[in-house]
């Protein structure tokens, strides 16, 4: 059953580095919503109090390219951001993502089209709706689901661990 | 058809004589590296998991080097969580203040050639300089890991880049890469391995081969990759097996992509502000005011760097209200160059010299800049906001470009 | 009725044959010497001014070494704001290449002169028979763009020193020891004078580890007579005296004491203040997880030597970070030359770049939560090297050594021999 929803968008550049989701500067800080209000602070330092829990963000291609830091999508998971639309990801970030639970959807054709506080209407694994217009998506891989599926490779390994 | 270096690779590890790029296949792992900024995090996704042992506690190896020394007031909570958790886990490698771990993984012997190495830090592709696959991840994938020693992986695609020639004098495997990853773009190689080969290849020293698999990830790599030569068995101090040498790619191989370069006509390049493959000539930016250099990384933070620098300043000053900082990629690199009279030279011509450790690399000290400065640095990475402001001007460039613009004050061509 | 050696200079600098305790002055200024901590609020004052104007720059001296390389962009805005004025004015100009106080005891401090630091610890230079003392950005600022300023004349006090030092003792020992006999404000507004046939057995080194920390009883200066190893030492770098100043026999002091040198031991100041003194021996085993070798007190070549003999053979304990820092350039190198570093770098230790370090406590090396070091700075205060919730100890480069061996407070005569 596809799991479709509506959201805000707010709308980054090509190659948004991990340095700008999270600068290192903060990186020693306790925990990840500690680090929430410095989120994309390098590029928009006031984005991070404008995003509000059900957003989603649209980007252009090599996003989250730059280090492995498992904070980049950790932080923008606690700002609630529903899910990142990107003409392409950067390979740890994707993994890290994964793992942490953040959906990541990979769709070049929609960022050109859009602008802050337009409106999406996402079809998990089937298709985007914006403004009218369609942009099909490709469903995640079998071996991604299923991590995603578990709840995060925590749970996975939480349950190959007897404990749940 | 033959079989990509990263296939044999794989092959050799997971006894998979089939496997081939795009396969998704388990890995055995052969080492981890865990480093002082997300330690605390491994620790609790390691517990959380649900582990109570490591999988094998002479592969783990523990590096602090974000935070040495400590600059924020946390700091050095990160290293006594680190240490509780080397004492309850029985973890023996533990290195304190010895360097840059990616620096300290194959110069303390951790790695070797055709092993498979994963690590909590993107610049963990720096291992393939000797033949290792080893890729970066993030801290929950290491934290399984360390429970089962094991990880998925997806073959990745290969590039091939065979660089042919002899470098000419100013020119530096610092200056190859960049341009390399100016052509691939940040993004041209992302999911692959790159394999590099060719006679300037060959010619290279195991410190400059690492130069190049260390910024393989700045053009979005999963890996890269060098053949194991005579050299890579003299620094890694193990015999030049058959079974080594045949770790290479099959010309019949099938490479998404291959890129041929001439060594002698490769130029001092510099990645410009504030993307890494923004690649532009040295000279056409020659004579731009800087205020501060920076010599140091894991990049290019080795004695031969600081030679080629030292090389350059001998007899020279840096230029007045100029910085040039120093940050040693290793204890023993600080000590080589200590010995052969390099720091001398380098303190002589004013340079400020710190203890071995990531320093301006990380951003979080060593020499954080403000807006409107600009900084030459021998880094791998010139991101909006890595080195102070967004408003700071980075300029990626190799140790003699570096050396050659703190005499100037200026941007300057090497000669 | 005579004057002390701190009178003499004040009525050499305010043009008067003789200054009294409580007298005011108006004095010309030698040196002003400011850094990193202040400058930048100093720059923003002098650009308020409706006629700014230096009055000589020459006599100003301006050193990057609080936090150095820069830490965070704020500490890279102050520092630029001052690297440009210093540009722009052509004022003397030191970034990276030491402790203030070490750079003007090597290359600028003349016995006779009057110098303003803004740094309370400016009471070094009475080492070479100058008068030396800490003032705010404000007071600067006044002087700087004067060339005068005003001085309350000091009482003074008087040490004798008589007798030497035991071997494994030193001049820090000695300094700690005066400072907790007389108390944190023992000295307050007066001038320390230093004195008595014991002085001429310490070293330069020991002359300015001495006066350095008087502001640690409160004293506004301290002052020695420019004897031969001073004038030595000022020969050897190409400067000669201003002027020679000896105390007149019947000088009044407000208070005399004999200090026979052969009675210091090794001590510590405890958490959290500088007069908590007591001997080294009554806290050995205290664990530390850090030592800090360096400042401008304890950070010369003196006492880098003095380190690495005690590390030869043998390593710093491993959970224990033992941070070295030459208190200037020229001392790194000499130190380089001498293979003390080495010594440092083999034994595990963490060596930096000349500068403040955690002395300075905002950046480089700073301590969490709980942590203990052992330290060869100037200050132990509450929060003093980091969290608020650490503790800092104050002791010489051996104890401090000896301590980072064996990861507890110890001295040195507590290490095994090294083996072969």
């Amino acid at each position: 059953m596809a799991e479709t929803f509506t959201a805000r968008i707010w709308v980054l550049g090509d190659d948004i580095d991990t340095d700008i989701v999270i600068p290192t500067e903060y990186l020693a800080l306790k925990t990840v919503n500690d680090m929430r209000p410095y989120a994309f602070s390098p590029l928009r330092p006031e984005l991070a109090a404008q995003i509000r829990p059900g957003d989603v963000i649209v980007a252009g291609s090599n996003f989250g390219c730059g280090s492995s830091r498992e904070q980049a999508p950790e932080v923008i998971k606690a700002l609630g951001v529903r899910c990142v639309i990107a003409g392409s990801f950067a390979r740890i970030f994707f993994r890290n993502a994964i793992n942490n639970g953040l959906l990541l959807i990979e769709c070049p054709a929609l960022r050109p089209d859009v602008a802050d506080g337009d409106e999406v209407t996402v079809t998990v694994g089937r298709e985007i709706v914006c403004k009218g217009k369609r942009y099909p998506i490709a469903s995640l891989s079998d071996n991604l689901l299923e991590i995603v599926n578990a709840g995060g490779l925590v749970k996975a390994m939480r349950r190959r661990n007897g404990l749940d | 058809m033959g079989a990509t270096f990263i296939e044999k690779l794989i092959r050799r590890n997971t006894g998979l004589p089939e496997a081939k790029a795009g396969d998704i296949v388990t890995v055995n792992v052969d080492r981890v590296m865990i480093h002082d900024i997300f330690i605390p995090f491994v620790k609790d996704k390691f517990e959380e998991m649900g582990f109570t042992r490591l999988w094998d506690a002479d592969k783990v190896v523990l590096i602090y080097d974000h935070l040495v020394p400590a600059s924020q007031l946390d700091d050095p909570r990160h290293h006594r969580i680190g240490n509780a958790f080397a004492a309850q886990y029985g973890l023996t490698h533990v290195h304190r203040s010895d360097g840059i771990c990616h620096q300290l993984m194959t110069e303390a012997g951790y790695v070797k050639p055709g092993d498979v190495v994963f690590g909590t830090d993107s610049h963990t592709t720096t291992y393939g300089c000797v033949g290792a696959f080893s890729s970066g991840i993030g801290y929950t994938e290491m934290a399984a890991i360390l429970g089962t020693g094991t990880l998925w992986v997806k073959i990745p695609e290969t590039i091939r880049i065979v660089i042919d020639g002899v470098l000419p004098d100013n020119v530096v495997s610092k200056d190859v890469i960049l341009r390399i990853i100016g052509d691939l773009t940040a993004a041209g190689a992302s999911y692959c391995a790159l394999e590099f080969s060719g006679s300037c290849v060959e010619a290279m020293s195991v410190s400059s081969r690492m130069t190049m698999s260390n910024m393989a990830v700045e053009a979005g790599a999963k890996c890269a990759l060098f053949t194991p030569d005579e050299k890579t068995a003299a620094y890694c101090e193990i015999p030049l097996t058959e079974e080594l040498r045949a770790l290479h790619g099959d010309d019949d191989a099938h490479y998404i992509r291959t890129l041929h370069y001439q060594a002698e006509e490769l130029v001092p390049v510099l990645a410009c502000p504030s993307q890494v493959d923004k690649i532009r000539p040295v000279r056409a930016l020659a004579g731009l005011e800087i205020d501060q250099v920076f010599l140091g990384s894991c990049t290019n933070g080795r004695l031969e760097d600081l030679m080629a620098a030292a090389a350059i300043l001998k007899g020279n000053q840096v230029a007045p209200f100029v910085k040039l900082i120093v940050t040693p990629a290793s204890r023993k690199v600080y000590l080589q160059a200590l010995e052969n009279g390099t720091l001398d030279i380098l303190a002589a011509a004013g340079a400020i010299i710190t203890h071995p450790g990531c320093g301006l690399c990380c951003g979080r000290t060593g020499g954080i800049l403000t807006d409107g400065e600009r900084v030459v640095a021998t880094n791998n990475r010139n991101f909006l906001g890595r080195m102070g402001t967004s408003k700071v001007e980075i300029f990626l460039a190799s140790p003699a470009t570096a050396a050659a613009s703190a005499i100037a004050g200026r941007i300057a061509v090497p000669e | 009725m005579g004057m002390t050696l701190a009178e003499k200079i004040i009525a050499s600098a305010a043009g008067v044959d003789v200054v009294r305790p409580g007298d005011i002055h108006t004095v010309e200024l030698d040196l002003l010497m400011s850094n990193d901590g202040t400058t930048h609020l100093t720059i923003d004052m002098y650009n308020r001014l409706a006629h700014p104007h230096i009055a000589d720059t020459d006599k100003l001296v301006w050193v990057v070494d609080h936090n150095c390389p820069s830490d965070s962009p704020k500490t890279a805005a102050s520092q630029k704001k001052m690297r440009d004025f210093a540009k722009t004015h052509g004022i003397t100009f030191y970034e990276g290449k030491g402790v203030c106080h070490q750079l003007m005891m090597e290359n600028h401090v003349r016995p006779g002169q009057l110098i303003f630091g803004a740094d309370s610890h400016t009471c070094a230079y009475g080492a070479l028979g100058a008068f030396g003392t800490g003032v705010g950005c404000t007071d600067y600022l006044y002087a700087m763009v004067t060339g005068h300023s005003w001085v309350l004349v000091p009482e003074s006090l008087k040490f004798n020193l008589y007798g030497h030092l035991n071997p494994g003792v030193t001049a820090r020992d000695l300094i700690l020891t005066i400072i907790g006999r007389i108390g944190a404000n023992g000295a307050n507004y007066k001038a320390m004078e230093f004195g008595g046939e014991g002085l001429a057995t310490l070293s330069m080194s020991d002359r300015i580890a001495v006066c350095n920390l008087c502001v640690e009883a409160g004293a506004k200066t301290a002052v020695m007579e420019a004897d031969r190893v001073a004038l030595d030492y000022l020969a050897a770098r190409g400067r000669t005296p201003k002027a020679v100043f000896y105390s007149d026999p019947d000088a009044v002091y407000a208070q005399t004491y004999d200090i026979d040198l052969g009675s210091i031991v090794p001590v510590v100041a405890k958490p959290h203040f500088v007069d908590q003194v007591v001997p080294a021996a009554e806290c050995r085993g205290i664990p530390i997880d850090e030592a800090f070798l360096g400042s401008c007190n304890n950070g010369r070549i003196e006492d880098l030597r003095a380190g690495a003999a005690l590390l030869r053979g043998r390593r710093v304990a491993d959970a224990v970070r033992l941070l070295v820092v030459p208190a200037s350039g020229e001392i790194y190198r000499q130190a380089l030359a001498e293979g003390i570093l080495k010594a440092f770098m083999e034994a595990g230790a963490i060596v930096m770049n000349p500068n403040c370090s955690v002395c300075w406590g905002s950046c480089q090396g700073v301590i969490g939560e709980g942590e203990t070091l052992i330290s060869t700075g100037t200050r132990n205060f509450k929060g003093r090297a980091g969290h608020p919730g650490s503790f800092v100890y104050l002791a010489s480069a051996e104890t401090v050594t000896a301590s980072a061996i064996l990861g507890e407070i110890a001295t040195a005569d507590q290490l095994p021999p090294v083996e072969g």
